[in-house]
């Protein structure tokens, strides 16, 4: 097994969710199975990010490798479906998970895959702390399972170099949300195994604007995903009661600066 | 280490097993895509000789020539591409003195852009070729002799004696596709009874770029202006008839074929030895397998009552690569099921609407009962006068209806 020096236990880790997530890490790669819904999902915040970043680094999104010499850091990384495809694209990812068996489960695939991804069981708060600092910061579907959104933010804000940007999304704490993504999906369609998401969890957009803006980030664009379900796919609209994804950058003064 | 026991095989993201048009055209297009990122390799042993110059010549409608125009190729066809400016299709018994003419196509797509070029099987290739070499398309003289599928990737082992694995392999190769017979995926098919009897003529009068169907009771004659004075005939004839027609010494076959051809182009000469073709109608149970598309003659093969068999086979290439190219263009597996998924949703109904269409139109074209003869001239003369319904087919089998992929508007990927 792995050394215990790697692991960082505390902060803003749930250790409930980190072991739930270890029994169901080793299907994240078949599309067809547990990770069904994130394997469709993929697609549209892939795009999201890659145009967002694009945009902001001056990129040709569609020159095939748009993110070239951008680091990226891919938090709460599970088993490497954001991470592969970034690094395709042309960046150096790093992804993290708390999870030990998400980061082998990443680590083997890539290997078989061939994408260079850099995989380390580590928490945002450890690479800040260690003085690393990266060009974007993602944290996809992952401050609904934190147990400290503000902390986990503003640690996630700091791992970001001054002109780089940050990418979250997670879902909304609505009666919506509640219907679609918990009694929908989990119990009524059977897309995410139970118990994946806790609807007290899901985070409003002004509680993550607050967040970070706690971080000393403002959010430059947002976006709702939802489902059609005669298609099967997700896309971008306007409806963010449900999931949604948002690009932030560093506000041009820190507030609360003495 | 389960790592150790398997030699890692080189690696191309895209295999394309067939160097026909519809394999080149795909090749070229991903290697056109993405500013060439996407690793693309044509296995094909007829790749180590020169294009074969047969005389086999296609109605290229005018959405997939947009593609051959955007991807660069078109420029070199070009030369050797006779414009099809108008068609006109007339229903009588071959006897007849005078076909009236039922239906007549005749008008562009857009402004100067006719809804088809005849162009010759060999300058195509070669245009393809010259321009796949160029793009950095990686062409080897070797068969595929089959293929492993593995969660992560598809490894070829070729007749060269090598593997190469790949994220998705694209079966372009035949009617008769080993790959879809080795992936297990099964066929409807009928013969149709019929023969396709192909030949280049040369005549003294000028054709205007006009195409010409007539449906004869024993199947359609269909000629097709090439460049100068010369057609190309798809004459159709029940294959029980075919050994007679084309045992026939020269002066006779010629007679048998104006019979047909009908006299306004003046007098006749054989260019080439005619050839027959046996028809067939054929569609995959499945256009996609693990890792494994489909694509062209490998998945359908239809009637050749209205020269849509290279442009179907074209227009699976631009919906494929559309698929494959969104696909990359976001760092995702080239060759996943998604990619497949969408592939096989954009073309299959196509395929069946259009393979249906022509069994349909055979069928009702290929016999000699008044009745249906009237039924189908009404309904002919019907379509003539309605310019709204004849400008449907016409943007129909120029496939360049506004739902089509992005290549068949002439748009790059």
């Amino acid at each position: 097994m792995k050394s215990m020096a790697a692991a960082t236990p505390g902060g803003t880790i749930d250790e409930a969710e980190v072991a739930r997530f270890e029994r169901i890490a080793r299907t994240w790669w078949d599309p067809n199975g547990a990770m069904k819904t994130l394997h469709r999902f993929n697609p549209v915040r892939i795009q999201y990010i890659r145009d967002h970043v694009a945009e902001h680094f001056g990129r040709d999104a569609r020159d095939g490798r748009p993110l070239e010499g951008l680091s990226v850091l891919d938090v709460g990384c599970g088993g490497g479906l954001l991470c592969e495809p970034l690094a395709r694209l042309g960046a150096t990812v790093t992804g993290i998970d708390p999870a030990p068996t998400n980061v082998e489960v990443a680590r083997l695939h890539a290997d078989a895959s061939g994408a260079p991804v850099t995989y380390r069981r580590a928490t945002v708060e450890a690479l800040v702390a260690e003085g690393a600092r990266f060009d974007v910061v993602l944290a996809m579907e992952v401050v609904e399972h934190v147990a400290d959104v503000r902390m986990f933010a503003e640690a996630c804000c700091a791992a970001v170099k001054p002109e780089g940007m940050l990418f979250m999304a997670t879902l909304n704490r609505t009666l919506r949300a509640f219907a679609l993504a918990i009694v929908g999906a989990e119990y009524v369609l059977g897309w995410l195994p139970k118990g994946t998401h806790q609807w007290e969890k899901f985070v409003t957009p002004d509680e993550l604007a607050d967040a970070l803006a706690g971080g000393g980030f403002r959010i430059s664009d947002e976006t709702g995903v939802v489902y059609n379900p005669l298609t099967g796919s997700w896309r971008a609209a306007s409806d963010m009661s449900v999931n949604y994804m948002v690009a932030a950058t560093r506000a041009q003064r820190p507030s609360a600066r003495a | 280490m389960p790592h150790a026991s398997a030699e890692p095989s080189p690696r191309t993201d895209v295999l394309v097993a067939g160097g026909g048009a519809a394999g080149l055209t795909l090749a070229l297009a991903l290697k056109s895509a993405l500013r060439g990122q996407l690793a693309v390799t044509v296995c094909d042993p007829a790749l180590s000789s020169p294009p074969r110059r047969d005389d086999r010549a296609f109605a290229l409608a005018a959405g997939p020539r947009r593609m051959l125009e955007t991807l660069g190729a078109w420029e070199a066809i070009a030369a050797e591409a006779e414009p099809i400016r108008s068609m006109i299709i007339t229903d009588s018994r071959t006897s007849d003195p005078v076909r009236p003419v039922f239906l007549d196509f005749s008008g562009d797509v857009g402004p100067d852009e006719p809804f088809a070029h005849m162009v010759e099987h060999g300058a195509l290739i070669e245009a393809l070729l010259h321009r796949a070499r160029e793009a950095g398309v990686v062409l080897r003289a070797e068969r595929v002799l089959g293929v492993d599928t593995r969660p992560e990737r598809a490894v070829a082992r070729l007749s060269g004696g090598g593997t190469l694995a790949a994220s998705l392999v694209a079966a372009c190769d035949g009617a008769g596709s080993p790959l879809r017979e080795q992936a297990g995926i099964g066929t409807v098919s009928w013969p149709y009874r019929q023969s396709g009897i192909v030949a280049t003529i040369a005549h003294e009068r000028d054709h205007e770029g006009r195409a010409e169907e007539h449906f004869l009771p024993s199947g359609p004659f269909a000629i097709l202006p090439l460049r100068g004075r010369r057609s190309s005939i798809v004459w159709t004839e029940r294959s029980d008839n075919v050994p007679a027609l084309l045992g026939l010494d020269k002066e006779d076959l010629l007679a048998e074929i104006e019979r047909r051809f009908g006299l306004r182009h003046g007098k006749l000469t054989l260019e080439t030895p005619p050839v027959a073709w046996r028809l067939q109608f054929m569609v995959a149970r499945r256009f996609v397998g693990d890792r494994l598309a489909l694509v062209a003659d490998a998945a359908h093969v239809v009637h050749p009552i209205a020269g849509q068999g290279l442009n179907l086979g074209l227009r699976d290439v631009a919906a494929l690569a559309e698929a494959v190219v969104g696909q990359a263009a976001l760092g995702l597996d080239p060759g996943s099921h998604e990619v497949l998924k969408e592939y096989e949703r954009a073309r299959r109904f196509d395929t069946v609407a259009m393979g249906l269409v022509m069994e349909g139109l055979n069928r009702l074209f290929s016999n000699d009962v008044a009745p249906v003869r009237l039924v189908r001239d009404v309904g002919l003369g019907l379509v003539d006068r309605m310019p709204g319904l004849k400008r449907f087919f016409i943007r129909q089998a120029a496939a360049v209806a506004p739902a089509a992929p992005r290549l068949l508007r002439g748009e790059s990927l």
